[in-house]
């Protein structure tokens, strides 16, 4: 085995008692090993190896680019071309691909987001497996070879540090765990690019090694490996595989069944967050699958009114709605049920994951914009009675304002809209982002932006 | 003229340590994370965002992992199955135990309640009952694997009582 020889040795003709100063300088020469983790033998897993990497790699070649593109259409979703919308205005060129989001098919936003959130918290164990697969590597000394290992090693920083990263950062934010000292959106959007560019690079330079690591044993010869006849990899020029292996303790089968059972518990108990009826019943650790009752208003709420500093008094009788268009004109809710009213299926999907589909009604936001003298086509600037946060506004656009199917929504579920869920008015557009939907609006300005 | 060239290259290669497309597609991946860094200069939040980065990186590798070796190597330690002759494999704790802490590790701020006051915010409903809900799933998944490892015994006993998987 070639580790054999990798292990600490002395060099000739050094006395055995040095002092730890010219100790310490044979480490930094990497003449020597420093002890424990930067030691071959002090890592004993018989598992370990270039197939089992490569195993979890595959997988999360095959997840984490759906994950990112997902995320990176959640930030077209969000429309940040509009006046007031883009909550990472110093962009840059990170805003290349962006484009007018649809209104169809009104499911989109639903999947796409729901994809982003699930499924990447599905891939968490095989993340962790990954790393786990290759933590010796982490150690090895010297650190660093050649120029070309060196600015290999460097990338694997962002490349870790830029997963790790992503993934608590999303998977605090659902949690509305706001424990980081910055806000969510651009550090996840930026930290996304870091991300991006060393898995990108590390899959140009690790695929070759990916293919030929599968081949090297048989993926139906393992399934059917026991305990008993689980042996370690051969020795492989990266120190994957353990110079001193313990005797397993699972088969290599045994791990990936671990992992996988992994992957389909956090699946299996938060997927019903995406979904209604009875199957949402089994998001039961999951933030957004809870369970509200058996009325109309009965779905899950995202921001109380009482939150955002709205409260009954200024959405009782005196509420009234500004519209600016050609003219101005103010309408009482009463005035609004009047109007033709329309009904429709629509989802709220969240940028957090979750999603619930509701009937709406309500007016047409063509018809307001009518009223007012204007067609919509310059899109529409909502504003809520909520005090501030940058969701207190949103900007449409012509397309979403001119869809049949966008109201101002007055009730749901044939029942008056509560509180919590924008009473007096809200805005449902097909397909939007949750935040996007505006509760409590107190004004809808069909001019075209200055 | 060419033979030249190809001398240069190779003796660049030499001194890289890889061929030039890889030294091209590091320097194009530093490129974009050096882009991406201005960007969080421009948002204002440099500082917060390296501490995080890199201490997400610390995190996990010098402490998650190692927390969860050692647990793991605990398990193995325990009396009923070090004896590896004759008692239980270690995987039927070994599995519930790392299901459960997995769900923990990903839900912590619900479970544990650390997120009480944003989520009522949000949702109008308490954190509470998601302490319940994880326990609940850790004892299911250990109530099973006990189910399975009885059911392999008395198969297992019955063939003999040769050795199991």
């Amino acid at each position: 085995m070639s580790s054999a020889s990798d292990g600490p040795h002395r060099h000739p003709g050094e006395p055995a008692g040095r002092g730890a100063g010219a100790r310490l300088w044979a480490y930094l020469r990497g003449q020597e090993r420093p002890p424990g983790p930067f030691r071959p033998e002090f890592w004993r897993s018989p598992l370990r190896g270039p197939w089992l990497t490569s195993v979890f790699g595959l997988v999360l070649l095959a997840g984490l680019p759906l994950v990112a593109i997902t995320g990176l259409i959640s930030y077209a979703a969000y429309d940040p071309r509009l006046p007031g919308n883009d909550i990472t205005p110093e962009k840059g060129l990170f805003g290349f691909y962006l484009f007018d989001w649809p209104t169809s098919p009104v499911w989109l936003y639903r999947v796409t987001q729901g994809v982003h959130v699930i499924l990447g918290l599905t891939l968490v164990p095989v993340l962790l497996a990954k790393l786990w697969s290759v933590i010796p590597k982490l150690f090895a000394w010297p650190p660093t070879g050649s120029p070309a290992q060196t600015l290999e090693r460097a990338s694997l920083l962002l490349l870790v540090g830029g997963a790790v990263f992503e993934f608590v950062t999303g998977i605090l934010n659902i949690q509305l765990f706001y424990v980081f000292p910055f806000s969510f959106y651009p550090a996840h959007l930026y930290g996304a690019w870091i991300f991006l560019a060393a898995l990108a690079v590390h899959v140009a330079i690790k695929l070759p090694r990916l293919v030929t690591s599968l081949r090297s044993r048989s993926f139906r010869r393992e399934l059917r490996t026991s305990l008993r006849d689980t042996r370690p990899e051969p020795p492989d020029p990266d120190g994957l595989v353990a110079a001193a292996p313990a005797p397993p303790t699972i088969s290599r089968r045994g791990l990936l069944a671990f992992v996988g059972a992994g992957s389909l518990t956090v699946l299996g108990l938060s997927a019903g967050q995406t979904m209604d009826g009875p199957w949402r019943r089994t998001a039961l650790l999951a933030p957004h699958g809870r369970y509200y009752g058996p009325g109309p208003n009965d779905f899950q709420v995202n921001k109380t009114a009482a939150s955002v500093g709205v409260v009954a008094a200024e959405t009782g009788p005196e509420w009234r709605l500004t519209v600016r268009g050609a003219r101005q004109v103010r309408l009482s809710r009463e005035q609004l049920l009047a109007m033709p009213l329309y009904t429709y299926r629509l989802p709220i999907a969240c940028v957090e994951g979750w999603s619930t589909e509701q009937t709406w009604t309500g007016v047409r936001l063509t018809d307001l914009a009518r009223l007012s003298g204007a067609d919509g086509g310059a899109g529409v600037y909502v504003r809520s009675l909520q005090r501030g946060g940058v969701f207190s506004h949103v900007s449409l656009s012509a397309g979403q304002t001119t869809d049949p199917r966008s109201l101002l929504a007055l009730r749901v579920n044939g029942a008056d809209l509560s509180l919590d869920h924008g009473f007096p008015a809200r805005i449902m557009v097909p397909n939007a982002p949750g935040v996007h939907n505006t509760k409590w609006v107190r004004e809808l300005d069909f001019r075209a932006p200055p | 003229m060419r033979g030249r060239i190809g001398e240069a290259r190779r003796r660049a290669r030499e001194r890289y340590g890889a061929g030039l497309w890889h030294l091209f597609a590091l320097l194009a991946c530093f490129l974009v994370a050096a882009y991406a860094l201005t960007r969080v200069i421009a948002a204002g939040i440099l500082l917060g965002f390296l501490l995080w980065f890199l201490g997400a990186v610390i995190l996990h590798d010098f402490v998650v992992l190692p927390l969860y070796s050692a647990g793991d190597r605990a398990l193995q330690r325990l009396p009923p199955v070090a004896d590896r002759r004759r008692g239980p494999s270690v995987n039927y704790l070994r599995v519930p135990a790392g299901l459960s802490g997995l769900l923990l590790l990903i839900w912590f701020p619900l479970v544990l309640r650390a997120s009480e006051h944003n989520y009522r915010e949000a949702t109008a409903l308490s954190t509470a009952p998601f302490l319940g809900r994880w326990l609940l799933v850790t004892l299911v998944l250990f109530a099973g694997s006990a189910l399975v490892y009885a059911v392999r015994r008395a198969a297992g006993g019955r063939r003999t009582g040769k050795a199991h998987r």
